[in-house]
């Protein structure tokens, strides 16, 4: 990975500017026109979102029951990534929501559950920042509890919601806007893996530096 | 020492205490009356209540006085470091938090019997027209928010700021019950009864009570020992 | 009782809370029959070695054996070892009697009342078995505690500064328990400050000191003395440390 961390980040700075071009020769959708090309951010940061979200439960179950560090190391890095693809989804939605709606806010089910999901995941980093010692293993319980949430979440709201907002988007794309918005789904998730590959680096080294620390007092 | 009867041993001493002292269903049971108070004021208007303001009332003060339970439940057990007298006990750990959350249960369903009518009849609610199926609602739901709050008022017990975050972990996991508690309750409360409706939603609480049971004895030894 | 051991064997035990060091490669042996103090300044890790041994918390580095067996074997081991912690572990709404009880329940002991009984007359309290807790005396309490962490029988018997709040008569009768201990063959571990109430009973005296454990000298002097000697000569942390 080491390796491949500094031509992995050349394509991914080259896939973000590429993106806007070829967002502006994507066809216009028929009703909401211009407003429509936010999802090509949008949705790809959702699924980034939800991808770091089911990571950091995972290696949060590692962690808990297999006593890895580097499992949570990974997870922290996920947490913090799933708090920051969720405030871009959380800030995009709405403003794409203004336009095609007129409101700032509607409780649709995948925004709502994306917010729930987004606590969930804020949550967790304040129970580590101020939890005490010992607090990353109850962090993790936390984690495995909130991946678990997400389904009853999203049916939950899902029957709740009294506003009915088509969303079933990324299925009925016109053909022209497949390879578009394809493209910024890969451009975020590659993102996402050179992220957290940075985040759990330098996680590893605040490890080793702990340990150094210790030494020193031999 | 078979599980059932650890857990048991849990809940009758737990029970003892508070019948002795009777200070967490006091003061929870008054919280939560005081909450329903509070509630009146943003929803009672020109003396008369909101339409179906009744059902997300009940719900948020069982979640509120529920924290406030949870929170003085293990308070009690970390005051004089009974937890560790308890985590060292030859018992399966996982019959501790079974003991614990039937103890926690029992509390909410004598608070529940108070409150219930009392959002009734201060809000107009004509809860009663279907009790079974209140009844389920309200056990489905008090369980899946008490089977998480348990686990997390124990785990809590070793954490700084644990006052704090006992709501901010608790309510997010929880939404799923307190949507589930609000929509079955106002699906009772309609004039033309939607029992499908109530039905789906006690369903989806069963399932979210099993799932996070079993969630729960899976992670509570783990969770437990530094 | 189907688990049972004959000594406690610590290897390189080190514990640490973020970067802070509790403990630092501690090793100890305790045989059958055996009663060792541990010394040592405030914050020096003794209470963090009674958690490791009675299993509530698990060491950074190292391990623990009890005979041939290690933590893994959960509850069966549990019910060997007692602990008397600092905190007293009883509940002040509950009098002794029901204290006993549900502990004597959770640990499956048979004849229960006729052993709360006897329990209760060691501890000087039967003319108050039906009182709460919560109206007794530091020294009542303790008293209580010490009983309720040995009224299952345990094998490894870990004591966190037993003689706090009692008086004379109750340290003499604690001495002679735990001269009983070491006779019926329990490896026994006490925290303590009291040096002279403890001289003389003890097998050996270990010093816990900046998460290290040093010997203390076992002949000689009376113990204060000897204690005095072996904190003088503890390393001392180095200059300009971080």
């Amino acid at each position: 990975m080491r390796k491949l961390f500094l031509p992995l980040t050349v394509v991914a700075a080259g896939m973000f500017m590429m993106a806007p071009f070829l967002i502006d020769g994507a066809p216009y959708e028929s009703t909401m026109g211009l407003v429509q090309k936010i999802f090509y951010f949008h949705v790809p940061s959702a699924m980034t979102m939800f991808v770091s979200a089911f990571v950091c439960g995972i290696s949060s179950a590692v962690f808990l029951f297999k006593g890895r560090a580097a499992a949570d190391r990974l997870a922290v890095a996920a947490a913090e990534l799933t708090s920051v693809f969720g405030i871009i989804v959380l800030v995009t939605g709405p403003l794409w929501a203004r336009k095609a709606w007129g409101v700032w806010w509607v409780w649709d089910e995948r925004i709502t559950s994306t917010f729930v999901l987004w606590l969930i995941f804020n949550a967790y980093l304040l129970l580590r920042k101020y939890g005490g010692a010992g607090s990353e293993r109850l962090a993790a319980g936390l984690a495995i509890f909130g991946m678990a949430n997400v389904p009853f979440v999203y049916w939950s709201v899902n029957v709740w919601r009294t506003l009915h907002p088509k969303t079933t988007v990324v299925p009925t794309l016109q053909p022209g806007m497949r390879g578009p918005f394809w493209f910024c789904v890969t451009a975020f998730l590659l993102l996402y893996v050179l992220a957290i590959t940075a985040r759990a680096h330098l996680e590893a080294e605040r490890a080793r530096l702990e340990e150094i620390y210790l030494s020193i007092e031999e | 020492m078979s599980f059932v009867r650890a857990a048991w041993l849990v809940v009758r001493k737990d029970v003892l205490i508070e019948a002795r002292s009777r200070e967490i269903l006091y003061t929870t049971l008054f919280f939560a009356v005081a909450c329903v108070l509070v509630f009146a004021f943003g929803f009672v208007n020109e003396g008369r209540p909101i339409t179906d303001a009744a059902p997300g009332i009940l719900w948020i003060a069982i979640a509120f006085s529920g924290t406030l339970a949870l929170g003085r439940a293990f308070e009690r057990e970390r005051q004089h470091e009974t937890l560790r007298a308890l985590m060292i006990a030859p018992v399966d750990r996982p019959a501790l938090y079974v003991g614990k959350l039937a103890g926690i249960l029992l509390l909410l369903a004598m608070v529940e019997v108070v409150i219930v009518p009392l959002v009734a009849l201060l809000f107009h609610a004509p809860l009663f027209t279907r009790p079974l199926l209140l009844v389920a609602l309200l056990a489905g739901g008090t369980t899946g928010f008490a089977a998480v709050g348990t686990l997390f008022a124990a785990m809590l017990v070793r954490a700084r700021s644990r006052d704090v975050l006992l709501p901010v972990l608790l309510y997010p996991i929880t939404i799923p019950v307190i949507i589930a508690g609000v929509r079955g309750t106002a699906a009772l409360l309609q004039a033309d009864v939607d029992v499908p409706m109530a039905r789906a939603w006690i369903s989806m609480l069963v399932l979210f009570d099993v799932v996070f049971i079993v969630l729960a004895l899976w992670t509570f030894e783990p969770l437990m020992t530094e | 009782m189907s688990l049972d051991f004959h000594s406690l064997a610590l290897t390189g035990v080190t514990r640490t809370f973020g970067r802070r060091r509790a403990l630092h490669k501690v090793s100890l042996r305790v045989e059958a029959g055996e009663l060792v103090v541990v010394l040592g300044p405030n914050g020096a890790g003794k209470s963090t070695l009674l958690a490791i041994v009675s299993t509530l918390l698990a060491p950074t580095g190292g391990d623990v054996r009890y005979g041939d067996y290690t933590s893994a074997m959960g509850a069966a081991l549990r019910a060997r070892i007692g602990l008397l912690g600092h905190d007293l572990y009883l509940y002040p709404e509950l009098s002794p009697a029901e204290n006993l009880r549900f502990f004597a329940g959770l640990y499956g002991i048979d004849r229960v009342e006729e052993r709360i009984s006897m329990a209760l007359d060691r501890a000087g309290l039967s003319d108050r078995r039906d009182d709460p807790v919560a109206g007794f005396s530091r020294g009542m309490r303790q008293r209580l505690a010490l009983e309720r962490a040995l009224l299952h029988e345990p094998r490894l018997v870990l004591l966190d500064e037993p003689f706090t709040g009692l008086d004379d008569a109750a340290t003499d009768a604690l001495v002679g328990r735990l001269r009983q201990l070491r006779a019926s063959g329990c490896l026994t571990i006490v925290v303590t400050h009291d040096l002279d109430t403890v001289d003389g009973v003890a097998d050996r005296a270990l010093l816990l000191h900046r998460g290290r454990l040093l010997d203390v000298a076992n002949e000689g002097e009376p113990l204060r003395e000897r204690y005095r000697a072996a904190l003088a000569h503890a390393p001392q942390p180095a200059a300009g440390r971080l």
